[in-house]
């Protein structure tokens, strides 16, 4: 065999290898669409379960799901936000630097499970939420926290040093430079990780297994110290935990379809944003 | 004036950069507190036996040797899966991919590192259960290797995504070089490239091994959660973060029960701990981020 010949076949084996992952995702995708559309409904999307999931909609879960994420953003964003303007923009290469670095790297890597646990022993019983919207939102937002954390520092990152330089030289304070000239062209990026932190609430399930997620409620919540319902939880008990899994099979289809939608939908958002700022703005 | 706005304002984004630093600590302190009880009563030593059997009517064993060696089986299934089409994913889309499907590659795979768990775990009960159970002729399709593929499938955006940038942060002199030498492309990836950044593509491994480990829903909906010792793929196992999910639901808070799960979350907070921190320091050192 030639060497270019060779090296067609192992490119090809190569893309092709790529191109299963791909196929496999694009099947996944395109079996929960064809399955669940069937199931879309407005009176699926607008009204209570009945018959613990089997007949009726997923309006509490869809609304639960709506509350936690909410609840999530409220307390990660700023707290992120905040965290990655001291990294970008203050800090120095000391102790306190490494170890907040360290201890983000280790949030990140923490099994959303162990975040559930956490959730339970801190919030549920020690402040005493008990299950509730509140208890589940701190626990999402904990770890949310890294993702907003890492891409607001790459989106302050971003912003030429000379922005910064002229600003000092020109006398404005350490703060006043950041506020007018750093921050205004690192928020979009900034709000790019709030989203994709968004996308990452709304499909959890571990977390809000042990702090939150009632099994069947069909009655909205009235406030953060209720339980609630949540899709990913929902999509959880009727695929496994329900007496008559094959029957509620459609049901199943369409709110994976729900929980999909919403989180492909956040997720192409915050790529398009971002792509559309990286190409848009030319130091 | 401004000094003194200066300074709250400083004091605020130290405040809100350290309270990651704090949040470990507590989540370190809060697992603490709910399992050492279990050190005095019924004794440290019962974590090690052989048998998980939380609920019984004569003695619960709360071993969590079969837990471990289920989450281990499955972990490194997956990981001998992933590799291939993290690796050889990443090498396409950075070196042989051209500029447009990239373009659709890149975010394609983003989409598929957002999918939730629960959904892939659905897909896996629904979907892949009945084919493994068919093609293997098991008696069911809720076994180790059906998670592990399901786990590959989530681990592989990290590994991508990750190895890509370890090949991306090669110096193009190295490239140049070869391919001046009269080295074809594909000697040039798989002789230069490749080995130059493999240090990269190994911490990319192990942060996909990370995910992998502490994955619970997918695990949990496919791999038939029976707590027993085997290193065989087409048996049923429970993993260690099925097992949490599963039954804490279910015990009394306080009891030997609650605080051994507390256990189990403890040992998985070290695994993942020190997969993470190694990976990073590779990265770290060979300055691929």
């Amino acid at each position: 065999m030639t060497a270019m010949a060779k090296e067609k076949l192992i490119f090809n084996l190569v893309r092709g290898v790529t191109y299963f992952v791909v196929i496999v995702v694009g099947y996944l995708l395109f079996d929960i669409f064809i399955k669940g559309i069937p199931t879309i409904s407005w009176s699926f999307l607008t009204e209570l379960p009945r018959r613990s999931g089997a007949e009726g909609g997923i309006y509490p879960a869809i609304v639960g799901t709506i509350y936690l994420v909410s609840g999530a953003i409220i307390f990660a964003l700023p707290l992120g936000m905040a965290s990655a303007i001291y990294l970008s923009e203050y800090a120095s290469q000391g102790r306190l630097n490494r170890t907040i670095r360290l201890a983000i790297i280790t949030l990140a890597g923490v099994p959303s499970i162990v975040f559930g646990l956490f959730g339970l022993g801190l919030f549920v019983l020690f402040f005493g939420f008990g299950a509730s919207i509140l208890a589940g939102s701190l626990t999402l937002a904990f770890m949310i926290l890294p993702t907003i954390i890492v891409s607001s520092e790459e989106a302050l990152q971003a912003v030429p040093m000379g922005l910064r330089e002229a600003s000092l030289a020109l006398g404005a304070t350490k703060w006043q430079t950041v506020y007018t000239n750093v921050l205004p062209y690192a928020l979009p990026g900034m709000f790019t990780g709030s989203i994709l932190g968004i996308g990452r609430a709304a499909g959890e399930t571990a977390p809000i297994l042990l702090t939150v997620a009632a099994f069947f409620l069909p009655r909205l919540p009235k406030s953060i110290f209720d339980q609630v319902m949540a899709l990913p939880y929902h999509l959880y008990v009727l695929a496994t935990q329900h007496p008559d899994t094959e029957k509620v099979l459609p049901m199943q289809y369409g709110t994976a379809l729900v929980l999909i939608v919403i989180v492909v939908f956040f997720n192409l958002t915050a790529i398009i944003l971002r792509n559309h700022y990286r190409k848009k703005i030319q130091w | 004036m401004n000094t003194w706005r200066d300074k709250v304002i400083y004091t605020i984004l130290v405040g809100s950069a350290s309270t990651s630093i704090f949040i470990v600590l507590l989540i370190f302190f809060f697992l603490g507190k709910e399992a050492l009880p279990f050190i005095n009563d019924p004794g440290f030593s019962g974590l090690f036996n052989l048998r998980w059997i939380p609920v019984s009517f004569n003695k619960e064993i709360f071993g969590l040797i079969p837990l471990i060696t289920g989450s281990v089986l499955v972990t490194l299934l997956a990981t001998i899966l992933m590799i291939p089409f993290g690796v050889l994913g990443a090498i396409y889309i950075a070196e042989i991919a051209t500029g447009r499907e990239r373009s659709f590659l890149k975010p394609f795979i983003e989409i598929l590192a957002g999918i939730p768990s629960v959904v892939i775990g659905f897909f896996g009960l629904v979907v892949l259960s009945p084919i493994i159970k068919d093609i293997f002729g098991l008696s069911t399709g809720l076994t180790a290797i059906t998670g592990a593929i399901l786990l590959a499938l989530m681990a592989v955006p990290t590994v991508i995504t990750v190895s890509e940038d370890a090949i991306q942060s090669v110096p193009g002199a190295y490239r140049e070089a070869s391919l001046a030498l009269g080295a074809n492309r594909l000697q040039t990836i798989f002789r230069i490239i490749v080995p130059a950044a493999l240090p990269g593509i190994i911490a990319a491994i192990m942060l996909g091994m990370g995910r992998v480990i502490g994955e619970t829903m997918a695990v949990l909906m496919v791999t038939g959660n029976a707590a027993k010792i085997t290193f065989n793929p087409f048996d049923s196992v429970r993993t260690m973060t099925a097992t949490i999910a599963a039954e804490m639901g279910e015990v009394a808070f306080g009891s030997h029960h609650y605080q051994a799960l507390f256990w189990v979350g403890i040992f998985l907070l070290i695994m993942t701990f020190f997969i993470n921190l190694i990976a990073q320091q590779v990265l770290k050192k060979y300055q691929m981020r």
